[in-house]
């Protein structure tokens, strides 16, 4: 070999063997400090609000010296979750999302916590019914919620003061709201808009459940989904109205001018859209983008025929699970009833800008939070038209086939509400069945094998 | 031990790496795919025999139809324009003009563009009232332009045009190939009286066939695969699943949906469909090719 080989080789070895060092660097993960058991929490938040839950993880370190939390934020959890779960090495606590309980519940992903819930004391009363209720998995309880969230009607009081409405007295009923939203569209002379009083699909988060506004059920709760109900048509075609209003396709390219949900070109931020369906997450980012909107934020309209559907709102959560297998079951319980405390669920509700799935709220929350109308978002829970997730474990399939119909009906075409809804009906149901059909022969199979 | 014998135990280890990887990564993932497609299977509990019903379930589903639609309508168009614009390029680029490497580099960097780059690029270009495109369209007197993010005729097709987009890599392909071709028989043809078409068709493209054949058949592979662009660009197959590939459904399938059973079974019909496309490819094209 000539020199410049052997410098090549020579110079390759050391890059290989100083990367080794490296990747043992930063995949060593944090000693347990002395004696104590190390617990492994994966969650999936990163930026500020995995910032808010490593204070509460401090926290708890802080509070006792028998176990010690190790916290890491994993994206794509939900598939790692369940890889480490299938190949008997999940973490001891799992932070996921609330939407596909359902999902985790009928993979058995978590482990049942009845019997810990039972043997400590923990109170259903103590909690936001929703937020009990969203834990539950046929008659388990399998998961309890780190931050939750509700949704409201987001408006721009200046905009809507220099359209004549009266922002400190915002429309009950969707009708009136209609016509608010309606008067502020603005569009250039060649009918392109340039301003929108309100769009049901920005940001387009809730596309599938427009019709749980209007009362619609999904699924009966046995063997029929309900996706072409009366309300359900009813809901989409309230939909199609401002699609119709502003001109088939404009708003897609409407949207296509505005920026990232998280960004200061956000379309409600920067003042493009009037009104939005939000989250309680919302203040925190206008906070961050641009402080100086002028905001108010209400319970979502309902349709005047449905009164009961007054205070609609979506109410969802983050969760935390003992996966299925977990070696160390009671330092992830102890961590878990930690952050069901009332010091450690307002600590992290207060970092992650949520309001508190706990009946009890104390001064200090309501005084220190960053959202000045959070005491809606927290009332907004424990209203009985409040829409959560469908307990159905293709909830998720269930989602994207609501989300093409309303693509469907607010495209170009404007394509009839019935028709689509009917194709979606039809394409699920099968699914449906055949769900069912499987777990009754797992459920046969458990019963074999005297599980 | 025999001489022969001796060497076949060296070959077998000195083969044995790649042996093992196939084996490992390869054949077996292969076949449990195929077993767990005749089964329900969800990663966490058992899988449950259903035999065929996966497989018959598939023929029977709408949107199978609609993603195996959308792809190989897709894969129609957007390969043999691949082909035909990476040609007409490296044809371009094989000249001795000034500036040779800079142009070669210029048609070949947008393919080392990330696909995440590109696809947030692209939706800037393509959007119906501010995207260049359309502005362009309009400069040229079409008044209404597509709309080609929102309207589900006109997504496939802005797909398609995204595709040449990374044709640089072909690009590159066919002007090795081209680098083969001796001048000797572009001297012969022009002693013929042959013009510069009639020696592209005549030489080039004859003596350019391995490498034709070689970017068909990985352009069926990666076309009949498109993933990653639509999946970024158009979430859940946007507008009205017009976009919604077969590879977006096999992921949903055993990612979201949790379905590794019906997942492995259109993996298996896709295998088989790449398969049979390629097999046939090289039989058709099997006359046409010429090895120096």
């Amino acid at each position: 070999m000539n020199r410049i080989t052997w410098a090549v080789a020579a110079l390759l070895a050391v890059v290989f063997f100083l990367s080794i060092g490296h990747t043992e660097q930063v995949a060593k993960p944090e000693p347990a400090p002395e004696g104590r058991i190390r617990i492994t929490y994966w969650e999936k938040w990163t930026n500020f609000e995995e910032q808010a839950m490593r204070e509460v993880v401090n926290k708890f370190n802080e509070s006792q010296d028998k176990y010690f939390v190790d916290m890491l934020s994993v994206s794509g959890i939900t598939n790692k979750v369940l890889l480490s779960t299938s190949g008997g090495i999940p973490p001891d606590v799992a932070g996921l999302f609330g939407a596909q309980m359902a999902q985790y519940g009928a993979l058995g992903l978590a482990r049942p916590l009845d019997d810990l819930i039972e043997r400590d004391g923990i109170r259903a009363e103590d909690y936001i019914p929703a937020y009990w209720e969203m834990g539950r998995y046929e008659d388990r309880h399998i998961a309890f919620p780190s931050t939750p969230a509700t949704t409201a009607l987001h408006y721009n009081a200046a905009d809507w003061r220099a359209g004549g409405f009266d922002p400190d007295n915002p429309p009950k009923t969707l009708e009136e709201f209609d016509k608010i939203a309606f008067a502020l569209n603005k569009k250039t002379a060649d009918g392109k808009l340039q301003k929108a009083g309100f769009l049901p699909n920005e940001p387009g988060w809730w596309n599938f459940g427009f019709g749980a506004l209007f009362g619609a059920k999904y699924w009966d709760g046995g063997d029929k989904l309900l996706l072409n109900s009366p309300e359900m048509i009813e809901a989409y075609e309230w939909v199609q109205k401002y699609h119709r209003e502003i001109g088939p396709g404009a708003v897609s390219n409407f949207k296509g001018g505005l920026g990232t949900f998280d960004s200061p070109q956000n379309g409600f931020m920067s003042g493009t859209v009037s009104s939005v369906l939000q989250g309680v997450w919302m203040a925190n980012f206008i906070q961050m983008h641009n402080p100086d909107l002028d905001w108010r934020a209400a319970p979502f309209p309902h349709p005047a025929s449905k009164p009961e559907m007054e205070g609609f709102t979506f109410v969802d959560m983050d969760i935390l699970i003992i996966p299925r297998g977990a070696k160390n079951v009671e330092g992830a319980w102890e961590f878990i009833k930690y952050v069901q405390s009332q010091e450690g669920m307002e600590l992290l509700c207060t970092g992650q800008a949520k309001h508190t799935p706990l009946v009890k709220v104390s001064d200090e929350f309501w005084a220190n939070h960053k959202n000045p109308q959070i005491k809606l978002f927290h009332a907004q829970a424990f209203n009985e038209a409040a829409f959560a997730p469908v307990k159905l474990s293709m909830w998720p399939e269930i989602q994207g086939e609501m989300n093409a119909v309303y693509e469907a009906i607010s495209g170009p075409e404007l394509v009839n509400v019935t028709e689509r809804l009917n194709r979606a009906q039809e394409r699920l149901q099968p699914l449906l069945e055949k769900e069912l059909r499987i777990r009754r022969a797992r459920e046969a199979m458990a019963k074999e094998n005297g599980a | 031990m025999k001489k022969a014998s001796k060497e076949t135990i060296a070959g077998l280890a000195f083969a044995s790496p790649w042996i093992i990887g196939f084996c490992v990564f390869l054949a077996y993932p292969l076949l449990q795919a195929l077993y767990l497609s005749l089964t329900d299977y969800n990663t966490l509990n058992a899988p449950v025999w259903v035999g065929f019903d996966n497989y018959i379930d598939l023929f029977k589903d709408e949107l199978f139809h609609k993603s195996l639609v959308n792809t190989f309508s897709f894969a129609a168009f957007s390969l043999p324009l691949s082909m035909i614009f990476g040609i007409s390029l490296a044809l371009l680029l094989n000249n001795q003009v000034k500036g040779l490497s800079l142009y070669r580099a210029i048609f070949y960097v947008p393919s080392l563009v990330p696909m995440i780059s590109l696809a947030m690029l692209w939706l800037w270009l393509f959007n119906g009232d501010y995207g260049i495109i359309n502005i362009a369209l309009k400069g040229i007197g079409i008044s209404n332009p597509p709309l080609w993010l929102s309207d589900a005729n006109w997504s496939k097709p802005a797909l398609v045009v995204m595709s040449l987009w990374g044709v640089g890599n072909a690009m590159v392909i066919y002007l090795a190939g081209l680098q083969n071709v001796p001048v000797s028989l572009y001297e012969s043809a022009e002693l013929d009286g042959a013009g510069p078409f009639r020696k592209i068709w005549l030489v080039t493209l004859p003596l350019l066939s391995p490498v034709i054949q070689f970017n068909l058949i990985m352009g069926i592979i990666g076309s009949l695969q498109v993933f990653a662009l639509p999946y970024v660009m158009f979430p859940g197959g946007a507008p009205d699943r017009a976009t919604y590939f077969f590879a977006m459904y096999l992921w949903d399938s055993a990612f979201v949906n949790q379905r590794m059973g019906y997942a492995s079974a259109m993996g298996w019909v896709m295998f088989l469909m790449i398969f049979a496309l390629t097999m046939v490819s090289i039989k058709l094209s099997d006359k046409g090719v010429h090895y120096s």
